[in-house]
């Protein structure tokens, strides 16, 4: 039996970091339980010759792929799309693109503006100030002053254009269309102990030079130095309940396997869109038979990804290839809705850098366009660093078929019902996506580019998990109210992305975090005036 | 974690299609996928793809009717591009580790121009480009919605 403490947070990811560093000023006894474990800089596959090698292997963005004692399974049933995170300190931000956007003022409106899905409970205006404090905590690089977002501050100059970027900005204003430097979640100098970006590479193996904001490398040392307890190897069975409805604290089992107890206070979830439903399913009691805080019926449902939509060409002299961060350019030209397409709401499309040798030998292959035999080096000699690629990252609109359920057989290796996936894309969606194909062609031929092709939706694409446990007033048809607290459990809390209403179009993490420091700036106000368990 | 090895047979119809994937070319000065350096590194890389290599090297041995390795070369081309069609996944997974193993030979990647060694802690240049590029988008009025 463990010490009761104030505050139990269960993952130490995006949101579970930074409700730790907000909650940590007032000296509660707080505890965040990570069933990773820390990756150190040594760790990361940019260290070794076989970097690209371990993309495939221990730093596969696929858990069923990586498959670490610390992964959970997912059955990813007959999804076009598959469940891509990381488990450890920083959760999936360590392998995060560090792509920053924030939602749009509009994403908050989609009922109000468009007629479709809900609106939120909050807004933009409502996070702006937490969007801030989030943005000088995370350390953003930027450029002020892009016409597709209110105005925001941004701490520190973009990412390098490089040679690829002025091919896209050469292509779209020639197209006339929008384009702008990535918020990226990148130090682009020397910021709050973190050295600047060195162009290593892509992103997403995690960042040896520390520069990527993994909220191991942000949030968390300002939280430990805090006073907040960080547990890893601590893997979350079921939350549970007392008499009084309730919760108590959590059960967990440890690296050894051994069952712990953690008594506490009050509980907050934050193990991101696919792993906050499978905790509430799987925490059965007899008063809550279908799972904590789902007197709704709506845990695990309205799942949303953001379906992407890859389209490639080659052009005929080298660019960056790998060089540099994967993503640092955006375009929001077909972001708001515009009724004459066929479709509402809207995507982003990310502006991408190239891959490395292996990963470009390995897409070509699988594309068809790398053959057998004598052909093969004259061939790969003409893709090789002339790859152009953008991704129509698609607002995904949430549907109740769409969902997280417990698979009755697969288990993880503590033998806690693993997560199944039941998803289809929707018809709004497929008419974005093939838009996003057709407009990144039409980019694509301005900028020179052969061979264009397309992935749509990419299979090993859901990075972005939400909707599962949406907030909203209506007890019946929300899961948390507008500031993250369980309608059913008056101390329960979560903060991931598995309470977004609807999905945006954009990169999920900035709003992520916001949204986890407002609803942590609600307890605390909530707390000082008596009224966060009312 | 511990992964099954290939036989003896396996090994050497392995060597064999490797060296028709990716031949030795003069004109680039590169060796092949069945080089002697290069071939232990892609046995020794299977790992969580022996399974899937194991099944793509039994489905080789059924199109050859027997060891893909003591075909004549035009036959082994006619089988191998029969394989290519009919691999389905376990093929693919099979020339992943191949071409992982290849791209990362320093005589291979020398021939690309590419520096053999790990991008830590050197890093890469990326050019910082010219901003004035933006200058057309500057000049946009605000494209979000006002709520």
């Amino acid at each position: 039996m463990h010490e009761k403490v104030d505050v139990l947070i269960i993952g130490s990811g995006a949101s579970g970091a930074a409700v730790a560093w907000s909650l940590a000023d007032t000296k509660m006894r707080i505890l965040c339980l990570e069933q990773g474990d820390w990756v150190k800089p040594t760790d990361y596959p940019t260290n070794g010759r076989d970097w690209e090698a371990r993309l495939f292997g221990d730093f596969a963005i696929n858990p069923n792929r990586r498959a670490r004692e610390t992964d959970y399974p997912i059955n990813n049933g007959t999804s076009p799309i598959q469940v891509v995170n990381f488990n450890g300190v920083g959760g999936s931000t360590i392998m995060y693109t560090a792509h920053y956007p924030r939602l749009h003022p509009s994403d908050f409106r989609v009922k109000t503006l468009d007629g479709v899905a809900d609106d939120w409970p909050v807004d933009y205006a409502t996070l702006e100030p937490f969007f801030a404090e989030n943005d000088r905590v995370t350390g953003v690089a930027g450029l002020e002053g892009d016409p597709a977002y209110p105005h925001h501050a941004l701490p520190m100059p973009p990412l390098p254009l490089g040679k690829t970027g002025k091919c896209f900005g050469e292509a779209m204003n020639k197209l006339g269309w929008h384009w702008w430097p990535s918020d990226s979640a990148i130090a682009t100098t020397e910021y709050d102990g973190r050295a600047p970006c060195i162009n290593l590479g892509h992103c997403t193996p995690g960042c040896a030079q520390g520069a990527k904001a993994s909220t191991d490398v942000t949030y968390w040392p300002h939280a430990i130095r805090a006073g907040v307890q960080l547990r890893t190897r601590a893997r979350v069975r079921e939350i549970t309940v007392g008499p009084d409805g309730l919760a108590t604290g959590a059960i967990y089992y440890d690296a050894e396997g051994k069952e712990h107890f953690q008594p506490a206070e009050m509980v907050i979830v934050a193990c991101n869109g696919i792993g906050t439903p499978r905790l509430l399913l799987n925490s059965v009691s007899a008063r809550f038979p279908n799972g904590i805080g789902n007197s709704s019926g709506l845990v695990g449902r309205n799942l949303m990804f953001h379906p992407f939509a890859h389209t490639y060409g080659y052009v005929d002299e080298p660019i960056d290839g790998n060089t540099g961060a994967q993503l640092s350019l955006w375009s929001q030209e077909f972001y708001e809705t515009d009724r004459s397409r066929g479709f509402v709401r809207g995507y982003t499309l990310q502006l991408h850098r190239g891959a490395g040798m292996i990963v470009d030998a390995i897409a070509n292959t699988a594309r068809g366009f790398l053959p057998w035999g004598e052909a093969h080096h004259d061939v790969y000699r003409t893709i090789f660093n002339r790859k152009l690629g953008l991704s129509a990252i698609c607002e995904d609109l949430p549907e109740e078929h769409n969902r997280v359920t417990l698979d009755p057989v697969l288990k993880d290796s503590n033998g806690i019902p693993a997560p199944k996936i039941e998803y289809t894309l929707g018809e709004n969606t497929k008419k974005m996506m093939a838009h996003g194909v057709a407009r990144s062609k039409e980019i694509l031929e301005a900028a020179g580019a052969k061979n264009v092709g397309s992935d749509a939706p990419m299979l090993n694409a859901g990075w972005h998990l939400m909707g599962t446990a949406r907030m909203g007033t209506d007890p019946e048809r929300s899961v948390v109210n507008e500031w993250g607290r369980s309608h059913d459990v008056k101390n329960m809390f979560i903060v991931d992305g598995s309470i977004w209403v609807t999905s945006g179009g954009v990169n999920p993490t900035s709003t992520i975090q916001a949204l986890a420091l407002y609803i942590a700036d609600n307890i605390k106000r909530r707390l000082a005036d008596a009224t966060l368990f009312d | 974690m511990t992964y099954e090895t290939l036989t003896d047979a396996e090994t050497r119809d392995l060597r064999a299609l490797a060296g028709l994937m990716i031949p030795a070319s003069a004109t680039h000065g590169v060796p092949g996928a069945d080089d002697d350096l290069i071939f232990p590194d892609i046995l020794r890389s299977l790992e969580r793809d022996t399974a899937d290599a194991k099944t793509a090297l039994q489905q080789l041995v059924t199109l050859s009717g027997g060891a893909f390795s003591d075909l004549t070369a035009e036959r082994r081309g006619e089988v191998a591009a029969r394989f290519k069609q009919e691999g389905g996944a376990p093929l693919f997974a099979l020339n992943r580790v191949v071409l992982l193993c290849y791209y990362r030979d320093d005589r291979v990647m020398r021939s690309l121009g590419q520096e053999p060694r790990s991008p830590f802690p050197k890093g890469h240049v990326v050019e910082q480009g010219d901003w004035s590029l933006l200058d057309p988008v500057r000049t946009r009025p605000p494209m979000w919605r006002r709520v």
